[in-house]
């Protein structure tokens, strides 16, 4: 256990310095950008004078080294800066963007490896076959589209032609008025059944369904691939050929048997997969105006609001970095050959 | 005196062409080459990606002749006009013809991609064989680098570049390959590090061959058929990277005719004039997936092992 510890060590170590040197990156450029922070500060028409008041006011008229210091005390004490867009703190934005983000990527994920996996096994099981191939070329086509078109396209068939689902956003305005959801971790599916609030619950999840789809396109395509060639090395092994000769169903090999070794690699894609879906989620909030923190960034750079633009860098780097090191936890702590 | 150059330069390009033919004819490597061509014909997708982009490639470079309208001219009379024989693809909200923007588009598209690719393996895949034949602390200090770039949510950091030199389509290629390279690095440093342990390699060492010569002429070649197949792949991601970018506004600028912003300038009147946006995304799918199902093939006839199994 003592060569677990040290491995945590050692990670936390580097955990620690891919955050500093992140902050650094992000810090350096944002300040570097074209626009003065400062007149977009004081808006449009202001004078000279007022802008070198909110040089002051800011902070930005001192050197760049002091800047920092300033910026890593004020992002650790939780201060993070007031937008310049909405004029409200910047945490308290996010605190109410996040959950819309995290519903969403969890959703897309979840289809993702409901779809993704068995499919990877069946394609698997049945290599070089008709069945492996139509599963493979399934794969690649949903790693190949592109997301806004794809969010688009949905819009158009199951929004505006068969008319069955709703067209963007998280409720419907009727629905937010008359049931509104109480507000208790912030996922409306949670607090709305939680609360009993079923209308509000139906009307939630059929908002979900199609920007959830176009998310856990791309993990689709990842899982399955992913677990198809694990899955086709585990089947190489002499064990599984044993079983086989114990005359064991089929079924039970691959899903009892195999699956189980097959498994790990498959959850770490999809583990980087949810800290990547977390912040590519961006372009998908757009196309389905999901009121998350993907669409929040994206007007903040728009409009060069940047305590916005580095609070969501440095929030969405530690939700990468925190993913990542769980995952490289649990298979240290599976597989003790692996070592930094 | 320059025509003098030029010709004594050919004539030692063709010397040096004639004697690695012969290196490859002696190590019989044409065979290897043509059992990897009938590997990459016999699958019937990969066939059809390589006819796709043969034929993307050819509309791009032909573009001027193909396209039917000018791309840049607006004819406000002619707004939103629904897909017909006078135009294929409709008309955007301008009254320019889609399927002439379309056919630009692939330019930008392919040259962003290959563009973006090629820095990325160019940072990427140096870098990863000196740190997997070096060892020790350069080794250390490259991969804790890489570490923090993969560390780095790539859309954000794209975004906040693309942000930071200003929206256009040469700031967001510079912007994705930034985020890009790491993986190559990862992926050379792994194979070379079970190379540098191999007999040839030691041989070369004891022949007297300096690091450098060792890095450049038995690394750099056999780590090659991993980063091809995986910037095939790439291609693809990097594409659909860009034209994302594109869509967000923090891409190409209008009024260029590049595939993700024609997508977003559709978007307003996607339920009423479907095809302002639905063709132009058609085309990043086309594209992206036939460089996928290309890096899929090549995959397979480049790895021996997969190569073995399909024959047994």
């Amino acid at each position: 256990m003592s060569g677990f510890r040290q491995y945590l060590v050692k990670r936390l170590i580097l955990a620690l310095v891919v955050v500093i040197g992140m902050s650094m990156i992000t810090f350096f450029l944002a300040r570097v950008a074209p626009s003065d922070p400062a007149a977009l500060w004081v808006g449009l028409h202001a004078r000279p004078e007022q802008v070198e008041k909110a040089r002051i006011e800011l902070g930005l008229d001192k050197p760049l080294y002091i800047q920092y210091f300033i910026y890593i005390r004020d992002l650790v004490s939780g201060s993070w800066g007031i937008s310049y867009r909405t004029r409200r703190p910047v945490i308290e934005d996010i605190m109410n963007y996040l959950p819309a983000s995290i519903e969403l990527a969890v959703a897309g994920l979840l289809i993702a490896s409901v779809v993704g996996i068995p499919l990877g096994v069946v394609a698997a099981s049945k290599k070089d076959t008709k069945v492996d191939h139509a599963c493979r070329t399934f794969g690649v086509l949903t790693l190949s589209t592109p997301s806004f078109w794809m969010g688009l396209t949905l819009q158009l068939i199951f929004a505006r032609i068969l008319g069955i689902l709703p067209l963007q956003g998280r409720l419907s305005p009727d629905i937010a008025e008359m049931n509104p959801i109480q507000r208790i971790t912030g996922f409306y599916l949670v607090d709305s059944l939680l609360t009993g609030n079923f209308v509000a619950f139906q009307d939630a999840l059929l908002h979900i369904i199609l920007p959830s789809i176009t998310l856990a396109a791309y993990s689709t395509g990842l899982s399955l691939r992913m677990t198809r060639s694990t899955m086709i090395e585990v089947l190489r092994e002499r064990y599984i050929v044993a079983a086989k000769a114990f005359g064991m169903p089929k079924n039970v090999i691959m899903f009892y048997y195999a699956l189980k070794n097959a498994i790990i690699p498959t959850l770490t894609v999809l583990g980087i997969s949810f800290a990547w879906t977390l912040t590519g989620v961006f372009l998908v909030e757009v196309v389905f105006n999901w009121p998350g923190l993907g669409t929040y960034t994206w007007r903040a750079i728009l409009a060069v609001d940047y305590p916005v633009i580095v609070a969501v860098t440095v929030i969405s780097t530690l939700i990468i970095v925190v993913t990542n090191l769980i995952l490289d936890l649990i298979q240290a702590y599976l597989d003790p050959r692996v070592k930094l | 005196m320059r025509a003098n150059k030029l010709a004594l330069l050919s004539a030692a390009c063709f010397v040096k062409v004639r004697s690695l033919l012969k290196d490859f004819e002696r190590e019989g490597r044409f065979r290897e080459i043509r059992l990897i061509v009938n590997t990459l014909m016999k699958n019937p997708l990969t066939l059809a990606s390589i006819i796709i982009l043969g034929a993307l490639i050819f509309i791009s470079v032909l573009a001027p002749w193909i396209a039917l309208y000018p791309i840049y001219e607006s004819n406000i009379g002619k707004k939103y006009k629904p897909p017909s024989l006078e135009h294929p693809f409709g008309t955007d909200h301008l009254g320019r013809d889609i399927f002439s923007r379309v056919v630009f588009g692939a330019r930008s598209s392919l040259i962003a991609g290959i563009t973006i690719v090629a820095i990325s393996v160019a940072i990427g895949w140096p870098l990863g064989i000196v740190a997997g034949y070096r060892g020790g602390k350069i080794d250390t200090l490259i991969m804790r680098v890489t570490d923090m770039f993969l560390a780095f949510p790539s859309l954000v950091l794209a975004l906040i570049i693309a942000f930071t030199l200003g929206p256009s389509l040469i700031n967001s290629m510079i912007a994705v390959s930034v985020t890009w390279w790491p993986w190559y690095t990862r992926l050379a440093r792994a194979d070379t590090v079970s190379l540098r342990e191999r007999a040839f390699i030691e041989a070369s060492k004891a022949m007297g061959l300096t690091d450098l010569q060792i890095m450049l002429r038995h690394i750099l070649p056999n780590t090659a058929a991993p980063i091809i197949v995986q910037a095939t792949m790439d291609l693809g991601t990097a594409i659909l990277l860009a034209a994302g970018l594109g869509f967000l506004g923090l891409g190409a600028q209008p009024p260029e005719p590049e595939w993700g912003l024609m997508v977003s300038e559709g978007r307003p009147v996607i339920l009423s004039a479907w095809w302002v946006s639905v063709f132009p995304g058609l085309f990043i799918f086309i594209t992206a997936a036939a460089f996928n199902l290309l890096g899929d093939g090549l995959r397979e006839a480049l790895d021996p092992r997969l190569r073995r199994v399909r024959g047994a």
